[in-house]
């Protein structure tokens, strides 16, 4: 009697499947068909982003240049005669403009180009920012004047967007600032060979130019800016940040005051970045009366915006620690401290420089904050560590401007040159996060090899 | 010389550590509560409290001098709890206090002047699970040391370490491999690593918390010569569940039960003829 089946289905054969398991195997294949669009979805997202980024951005790192033989002659360029740099400063870019032209001019007559295009008309295909490179390599080396020099130059964004087939003979027809004539004349040259298109360093070194010359706008001014933050993030974050969390983690009695604090940390993890801005506004702005838009400031503000993160991070890999570590140390004798230090920080040590550069990646891309507090400014001036104006603090004086904050202005601006401007900001960012997140893993890695 | 006298003359050898069986540490009227929060609430009071887990209930015991005493009883009796008692490890952790006095060698291990930081390199642990620190063997053996700076120069602590790995029956498995991770030994190994370093600090009373609940039979065994020579220079208390292991190590065993002491005495009296019905019961195997 004890050996009855418990069941007493009718017996079956291995080799064919019961409607029950056919189902479920049925909604394994559909739960795993799911997976695999989702993800597949995510990765076409993710080429549709890099391909139109990359399509657009792209060509911001290469500039096109004209080379022709400019005389500096001494009468424009140093009307007093006596090569002091002071005085000669005195000429400004709309001096060197008409020189800039003849010899473009002459350029062309000599080369024995026809055209029927006025000087203007000619000087028009050169970029804006043209008499002022020149001046800049004058004023720098006033040997140069009287002499002939043989010049780069940059051309006007048009040409440019030309030569990168973003400007078209149709399209020129239709637009007040290029005319077919002028493009023409361009591909003329460039079959001569005296147009070039190189890497264009001055995008990544140059400052920011006005909306009319997108073809001299520069990341300079925005990756020093953005830099800076970094570094007042880093240096008030990291310790900040991983004090706190040792001591709630370890230290703080578990009552309501630490249930109170740790639940507000949590929530300002989550608190808007815009909420840090106006934050940052009344407090370093209005009441410590703080310079706008300087890196201090924007740094201070993406600091309180990082500091949940990292504490976060931070607690959560102290707690991973197995409690047998700390055990091992107590019992040898071991003060709370020592074993903490000895032992805990540095098991901690990957998940806490993970979460931080993960914090930190995050500010460098925040810019709803900065604007707020003044950084969506104008700014062609590279700001000092210790500036002249400031008032001895560093970093609190000059007016900065941010990387996300350089790709929003530039995508507010008219001129469709400053699309690819703005695309190639973005390239710059997403180096740049990349390389943190790089530095993270070869930390970690480096961290982790230690056991 | 007066009757008194030879007494007092006897005490004195006592004192200086003659006798063998000399008292090492005595634990009077223990009372330990968990989940009690801070405060000054007397025993009897948290003992009334039905909100509080009372532990260990009014336990006496004394720890000789270079002998084995181990503590048996059935899972949750409070043999653990009590052993941390002896070493203040149960400050660390939040809600638990403890009534009643504890004495090393006369002096009251929780008297407000003592540092239990002190203590513990005085009292010594070993716990249940191996737990190496993630660093070389070395580094593992030499960390008490270092931090109670034991060692005068390099070559002094090398021969801490070296003399510590050599007690812990372990040195001519790992002394081609001293920068090795210590976590890379075998379970056997890391808990005769565990014991090393507890050692390295030249404690005068070693802790065991169930040392050989993680090991095969193999490393039990070597574990177990361990302990016996180690009873040469070091008193030894020792947490087990196994009763064989309590009969083959020690010279003293202490029966818990339900967070009280039942029965305290010579090992071979408790396992050969107990005088509590409990502790019978218990090593036949009818509780626990």
């Amino acid at each position: 009697m004890t050996d009855m089946p418990i069941s007493t289905a009718p017996k079956r054969s291995l080799f064919a499947a019961d409607a029950r398991t056919v189902r479920r195997n049925r909604a394994e294949r559909r739960f795993r068909a799911y997976g695999m669009a989702a993800v597949g979805v995510g990765i076409l997202a993710l080429i549709v982003l890099l391909v139109s980024i990359l399509g657009n951005g792209l060509s911001s790192f290469r500039q096109t240049y004209v080379s022709f033989p400019i005389e500096l002659t001494a009468e424009r360029v140093d009307p007093d005669g006596n090569r002091d740099p002071g005085e000669m400063a005195r000429v400004t870019t709309f001096g060197y403009l008409p020189l800039l032209a003849t010899a473009f001019e002459a350029h062309l007559d000599a080369e024995g180009i026809e055209t029927d295009m006025g000087v203007r008309e000619l000087a028009a295909m050169l970029s804006e920012e043209a008499p002022a490179q020149i001046r800049g390599m004058v004023l720098a080396n006033p040997d140069l004047v009287g002499q002939t020099i043989d010049a780069q130059i940059l051309m006007g964004g048009r040409i440019d967007g030309f030569f990168k087939g973003r400007v078209t003979m149709e399209s020129a027809e239709r637009d007040r600032n290029v005319t077919p004539a002028q493009l023409e004349l361009a591909q003329i040259l460039a079959d001569r060979g005296a147009v070039e298109t190189r890497f264009n360093w001055d995008f990544i070194t140059a400052p920011d130019a006005s909306g009319s010359r997108p073809e001299a706008a520069g990341l300079g001014v925005a990756i020093i800016g953005s830099f800076y933050m970094m570094l007042v993030v880093l240096v008030l974050a990291l310790p900040i940040g991983v004090a706190a969390s040792i001591y709630l983690e370890e230290f703080a009695p578990k009552n309501r005051l630490t249930d109170l604090i740790e639940v507000n940390i949590s929530n300002l993890a989550a608190v808007p970045s815009i909420v840090f801005g106006i934050l940052g506004l009344a407090v370093f702005i209005n009441f410590m009366e703080f310079n706008q838009s300087s890196p201090l400031v924007g740094g201070l503000v993406l600091t309180l915006m990082t500091l949940p993160t990292i504490i976060i991070a931070t607690r959560a890999s102290l707690r991973a620690v197995p409690p047998s570590i700390r055990q091992a140390a107590l019992g040898l004798g071991a003060s709370k401290t020592q074993s903490i230090f000895h032992h805990v920080l540095p098991l901690a040590a990957p998940g806490i420089l993970t979460g931080t550069i993960i914090g930190l990646a995050q500010a460098l891309g925040e810019t709803a904050p900065l604007l707020l507090i003044g950084m969506v400014a104008f700014v062609r001036e590279y700001p000092d560590l210790m500036s002249v104006h400031s008032n001895s603090f560093p970093l609190m004086g000059d007016g900065a401007t941010a990387l996300p904050v350089q790709v929003y202005s530039w995508t507010q601006r008219s001129d469709p040159a400053f699309v690819e401007r703005a695309s190639g900001a973005i390239i710059v960012l997403l180096v740049f996060l990349l390389c943190m997140n790089l530095i993270a893993i070869l930390l970690r890695r480096r961290f982790e090899r230690r056991w | 010389m007066s009757m008194e006298d030879a007494i007092m003359n006897d005490m004195t050898q006592i004192d200086q550590g003659v006798a063998v069986d000399e008292l090492k540490m005595q634990a009077r009227n223990v009372d330990v509560f968990y989940g009690a929060g801070g405060g000054t609430r007397s025993a009897e009071d948290m003992a009334a409290d039905k909100a509080i887990t009372h532990a260990i209930k009014h336990v006496d015991v004394d720890i000789a001098d270079k002998t084995v005493t181990s503590f048996i009883g059935p899972s949750g009796c409070g043999k653990s709890t009590f052993l941390r008692v002896l070493n203040r490890m149960n400050d660390t952790i939040d809600g638990c206090r403890m009534t009643g006095d504890v004495t090393l060698e006369g002096e009251n291990i929780y008297d407000s002047k003592v540092d239990p930081v002190q203590l513990r390199a005085k009292v010594g642990m070993v716990f249940q699970k191996p737990n190496p620190f993630p660093k070389s063997i070395f580094d593992n053996v030499a960390y008490g040391p270092r931090i109670h700076g034991l060692a005068r120069n390099k070559a002094d602590l090398a021969e801490i370490v070296e003399k510590s790995l050599r007690r812990a029956a372990i040195w001519d498995e790992v002394k081609d491999r001293l920068d090795a991770p210590g976590t890379g030994l075998s379970g056997g190994q890391q808990q005769r690593l565990c014991i090393a370093r507890a050692v390295a600090t030249s404690p005068e009373v070693l802790l065991m918390d169930e040392p050989c609940s993680a090991l095969d039979p193999i490393a039990t065994a070597q574990v177990e010569e361990l302990i016996d020579d180690l009873r040469s220079r070091f008193s030894v208390v020792i947490v087990t569940h196994s009763m064989q292991q309590a009969a083959r190590v020690s010279q003293k065993t202490a029966f818990f039960h339900l967070g009280e002491l039942v029965e305290f005495d010579d090992t071979d009296k408790i396992f050969t003829n107990p005088s509590d019905p409990r502790t019978e019961s218990y090593i036949t195997g009818r509780i626990g």
